[in-house]
């Protein structure tokens, strides 16, 4: 494998274990840093509030990422449109240490995603199950994260593409090997890809929940299912006391199994975000993408 | 005879799976519960992993894992610190090591990094440097191992070796034998 390929995927293990968290502007990044987020991902708006805005929603400007990264000593991480490589590309011009291609902003390309082996920057990418995943890898993503319903405060989807990709994984694991030709077939990718997963019992990359977590129960829930990390977008800076949520979900990522430090972690955060519920949505962004 | 891994945030498990490949029984430690019953259990090492310095200092501090570490090391405990286990034995942080770190040393992801370098001991040594720092100031009780175009990349204090590298995920298990041998020093014929 490539070495940056290899040095990128490297990138998304040290982030293992910890929070990352959308800020709006330098004083929420270092809100963050100080709670102890592992990395922040940089936007104009956070989730609920593209959400709520409705309309076509891009790239942020570059300056304001530029401000962010001035204001924080880890890493930071921005969005760019499916398919939009020219966004991806200015992204790494400013030296962004990871792109989300997210399907939380309006995809630019309803067919393809970037081929992302052309970039020397990291991606991450959402996914629901276990092929887009593999589809997302085999195009150059270097960490995937679940798609949940970003901007709802419902973990219902999070959880529903964690298990979903799970069980698809114990399922390739448990085939014998001269199956696994038909599973690449149905899953459209690549047989190494399927192979490994046979082998090994889980993605070649870091795989970390995201969309809809907005207390540290949620994200312990998610660890517990599998996920190695957690993205909380607008559950921090949507409630009401960001501080404490964020310092909150950082601790109960570490202690996800243990209920006693998760209890006294949930005391007294102050109003969660309000969320949306699923039955509730228009617009299912996890649709975006496959 | 159990290593601790201390498992806040970042690549722990890298570490617990080298150090089981050596035979070596390990403990994660998340809180202070892991943290006693990994001294009455006759912890003999710590590993400070690779993630974000930042991310797992708070954490220490909260759990009040900061004061019983450090002076766990004071006293004696072997420790290895790599990257941001590095960053953390610096006298601005867990001041253990008489060494300052520069934090980010090679910019961004785009300045991470494979090398292959001398390891004073040991030869030639993969090295992999993600967002990594180096040692800008050393002490005069610190022993330089290795640099990479003059810049401390890893070195040994007593009881304590650190790398800016990865060496957990290499394949290659010298840096992690090293450790053990100052374990063995430290604490004879308990591997």
């Amino acid at each position: 494998m490539e070495d940056r390929t290899t040095l990128n995927r490297q990138l998304a293990q040290m982030l293992k274990g910890g929070v990352i968290m959308d800020v709006t502007t330098p004083e929420q990044a270092r809100i963050a840093e100080a709670a102890g987020a592992c990395a922040v991902m940089a936007l104009e708006r956070i989730p609920a509030d593209i959400r709520a805005a409705g309309g076509v929603s891009r790239m942020s400007d570059p300056k304001m990422i530029k401000g962010i990264q001035q204001a924080v000593s880890i890493p930071v991480m921005a969005k760019c449109r499916i398919g939009h490589f020219a966004e991806a590309q200015i992204l790494e011009a400013i030296e962004i240490d990871y792109i989300d291609e997210s399907e939380v902003l309006s995809p630019a390309d309803d067919i393809y995603h970037i081929d992302k082996r052309k970039f020397k920057v990291p991606f991450v990418c959402g996914a629901k199950d276990l092929g887009e995943a593999l589809r997302r890898i085999n195009e150059g993503a270097t960490m995937i994260r679940t798609k949940g319903e970003p901007g709802t405060g419902d973990i219902i989807q999070a959880i529903r593409h964690m298990r979903l990709m799970q069980s698809e994984i114990r399922r390739l694991v448990s085939m014998s090997e001269d199956e696994l030709y038909e599973a690449a077939k149905q899953l459209r990718v690549p047989f190494d890809l399927v192979k490994f997963v046979h082998e090994n019992g889980k993605l070649p990359v870091v795989n970390f929940a995201a969309g809809g977590v907005a207390t540290p129960a949620d994200a312990a829930l998610m660890m517990q299912l599998g996920a190695e990390g957690v993205f909380v977008g607008s559950g921090i800076f949507k409630s009401g006391n960001p501080e404490k949520r964020a310092q909150a979900i950082v601790k109960a990522v570490t202690n996800y199994n243990n209920p006693a430090i998760l209890a006294e972690l949930s005391e007294d955060l102050g109003e969660a975000m309000v969320g949306i519920n699923e039955s509730e949505i228009e617009l299912l962004m996890a649709e975006r993408g496959k | 005879m159990k290593i601790a891994i201390l498992a806040l945030q970042g690549a722990f498990a890298e570490h617990e799976q080298m150090l089981h490949l050596l035979g070596v029984e390990t403990i994660l430690v998340r809180n202070l519960d892991d943290w006693q019953s990994f001294l009455s259990s006759n912890g003999v090492g710590l590993v400070i992993p690779g993630g974000e310095s930042t991310s797992m200092m708070r954490i220490m501090r909260d759990e009040g894992l900061f004061e019983p570490i450090r002076e766990a090391i004071l006293g004696g405990l072997p420790v290895l610190g790599t990257c941001a286990g590095l960053i953390m034995l610096d006298r601005i942080h867990l001041d253990v090591m008489d060494i300052l770190a520069k934090r980010n040393a090679y910019g961004r992801q785009l300045g991470s990094f494979n090398y292959e370098g001398e390891f004073k001991g040991l030869g030639k040594v993969p090295m992999t440097f993600i967002r990594a720092p180096y040692i800008e100031e050393a002490g005069h009780d610190v022993e330089i191992l290795a640099t990479v175009e003059g810049k401390i990349i890893a070195a040994r204090q007593k009881n304590m070796l650190v790398t800016a590298f990865h060496p957990e995920l290499t394949d290659d298990t010298r840096i992690h034998k090293l450790f053990l041998k100052i374990v063995e020093e430290g604490h004879p014929s308990s591997l």
